[in-house]
């Protein structure tokens, strides 16, 4: 537990996207991940020779930090790559903003870039051979997911129906935003007639495979008053990591996202009922249910009912995965940070059509593996604090 | 059956071992008092050099299923089976319908070896009870 936290040691101030969707195979992972820092320094008004922080990690190179900061020459930039996987960048924010209040640094980025959708997931992606699971060839992640989906409808009723209703909540949302990959509506019916991948799951309850990258920029609340926008901030943390294979997971039903909101609640002084606008990581359709259980939307079990009849969709009394989230918008198969990229612009009211009015507090929830790491982060406006 | 400590030898290496002979081990820490499942080199709940290897009776309860469709080839099951015991472990439930392996279904061990791999346990139903 990092006691001395208080929100505003260090602000995020800047974010933005790369390139998303195909951007061809001549492009690498690093240039995508440039662009996403080139463009949140523009966005916020900071060089990139300001940078003493570097944060950021992806598949495609296993020492993600040097490279980067080769790429954007910061010899002596701070690097931490840590990697848990997609929620990689919630804790790339968290550390970042410890170092900053640690003096470690002074400008920081949180970095990541993709192009596995180019280049083929295989390419990509190393797989590991685990003697335990390998053998009985499950098609990971989505079997993995496919096994909690069952767990679920085992013990709750939940139907695959109700896991479609989040695939086209999604939809709606990102035909809302201009950036997202798909472009054309889906029903329940399209989401259960679709190729089965892994049951109870077909395609469409399965995350896009795009290219893509993005970024975000934290420095000093001193420095923060120059800049461009209004700053974001972190108003409180929690990470849990219950096991890496599926096999180990102790309790498919109930993931480590109960614990990693517990504490950022706790650190942040809310609860659910506070956040105006929710991001979960939707690798897949079970996910989005999941998480709004565990992290208080609704109880335990009941995540089904209640993504029913839009109410996560446009219009709906809780704004979920504005974006279109992983399932429509884009997943370059590390998506924590267009998680964190969407908060901060809900945030500052830059979501246009499907921008949530007077949000005020976002909550973004990153997971890694396959239900492994669970990533929980709340971002306010300067109301909050 | 309690079997001696663990030995000298990689974890992965005594299991294979015991597949080889038919047989599914896992192992036991009575520190914790609970079964310890993949094979490692130390109690993962105390960190003390205590785990014994034992051998399963064989019998399991499907905790999940999943039914895997390939680009190319059958559908095919993937399962995580509830030792009685008390550990948990991916595996295969062999029926000629993948998709009638159930949550909650009783099944019992045997070892396949395949030819380009090393032995793994997979599962049939168990018969109802008379």
């Amino acid at each position: 537990m990092n006691n001395d936290f208080r929100p505003g040691r260090a602000v995020v101030v800047g974010a933005a996207e790369s390139d998303l969707g195909s951007v061809g195979e001549a492009y690498s992972a690093l240039d995508l991940m440039a662009q996403g820092v080139y463009r949140a320094l523009d966005d916020c008004g900071l060089s990139c020779t300001e940078v003493d922080g570097i944060f950021c990690a992806t598949s495609q190179n296993r020492l993600a930090g040097l490279a980067l900061a080769e790429y954007l020459n910061l010899p002596e930039a701070y690097i931490d790559s840590t990697s848990t996987g997609g929620s990689s960048f919630m804790g790339h924010l968290v550390r970042a903003e410890a170092a900053i209040a640690a003096g470690l640094c002074e400008v920081a980025i949180v970095a990541y870039g993709s192009t596995q959708r180019s280049l083929g997931r295989k390419n990509t992606s190393s797989a590991q051979w685990d003697p335990y699971e390998s053998p009985f060839k499950p098609f990971l992640p989505p079997t993995a997911y496919a096994l909690a989906a069952a767990r679920h409808m085992y013990e709750f009723g939940t139907t695959r129906e109700q896991l479609a209703e989040v695939a086209v909540a999604a939809r709606q949302w990102a035909l809302l935003n201009p950036a997202a990959w798909e472009k054309a509506p889906l029903t329940v019916q399209e989401v259960l007639d679709s190729r089965m991948v892994s049951y109870p799951l077909t395609i469409r309850d399965c995350c896009l495979v795009s290219d893509g990258g993005g970024a975000i920029v934290l420095t000093t609340p001193e420095r923060a008053r120059a800049l461009r926008h209004p700053p974001v901030y972190l108003l409180g943390s929690g990470h849990c990591t219950t096991h890496q294979s599926i096999s180990n997971m102790p309790d498919l039903v109930n993931t480590g996202a109960r614990v990693s909101g517990e504490l950022a609640y706790a650190q942040a002084g809310l609860t659910s009922s506070d956040i105006d606008v929710v991001g979960l990581y939707d690798a897949f359709t079970i996910n989005t249910i999941l998480f709004l259980e565990d992290l208080g939307f609704c109880a335990k079990g009941d995540g089904g009912a209640f993504v029913e009849n839009g109410r996560i969709a446009p219009g709906g009394s809780l704004a979920v995965n504005t974006n279109g989230g992983g399932l429509s918008y884009c997943h370059p198969g590390m998506y924590g940070i267009f998680l964190l990229i969407e908060a901060v612009r809900q945030l500052r009211g830059e979501c246009g059509a499907r921008q949530k009015k007077g949000a005020e507090v976002a909550l973004a929830h990153g997971n890694g593996g396959v239900l492994s790491s669970q990533y929980t982060v709340i971002l306010g406006g300067a109301s909050t604090v | 059956m309690v079997e001696d400590s663990i030995s000298n030898e990689a974890p992965y290496a005594r299991y294979l071992q015991h597949l080889r002979a038919g047989e599914l081990a896992y192992q036991f820490s009575p520190v914790a008092d609970r079964a310890v499942f993949f094979p490692r080199v130390r109690c993962p709940y105390s960190g003390q050099d205590c785990l014994q290897w034992r051998i399963s009776k064989g019998l399991g309860t499907v905790y999940s299923t999943s039914v895997v469709h390939p680009r190319k080839g059958n559908p095919y099951n993937v399962a995580l089976i509830d030792m009685d015991e008390g550990f948990r472990l991916m595996s295969r439930v062999v029926m000629d319908d993948p998709m009638q392996v159930s949550i909650g279904q009783r099944v019992r061990v045997r070892v396949e070896s395949p030819e380009d791999g090393d032995p793994i346990p997979v599962f049939a139903p168990v018969e109802s009870a008379q």
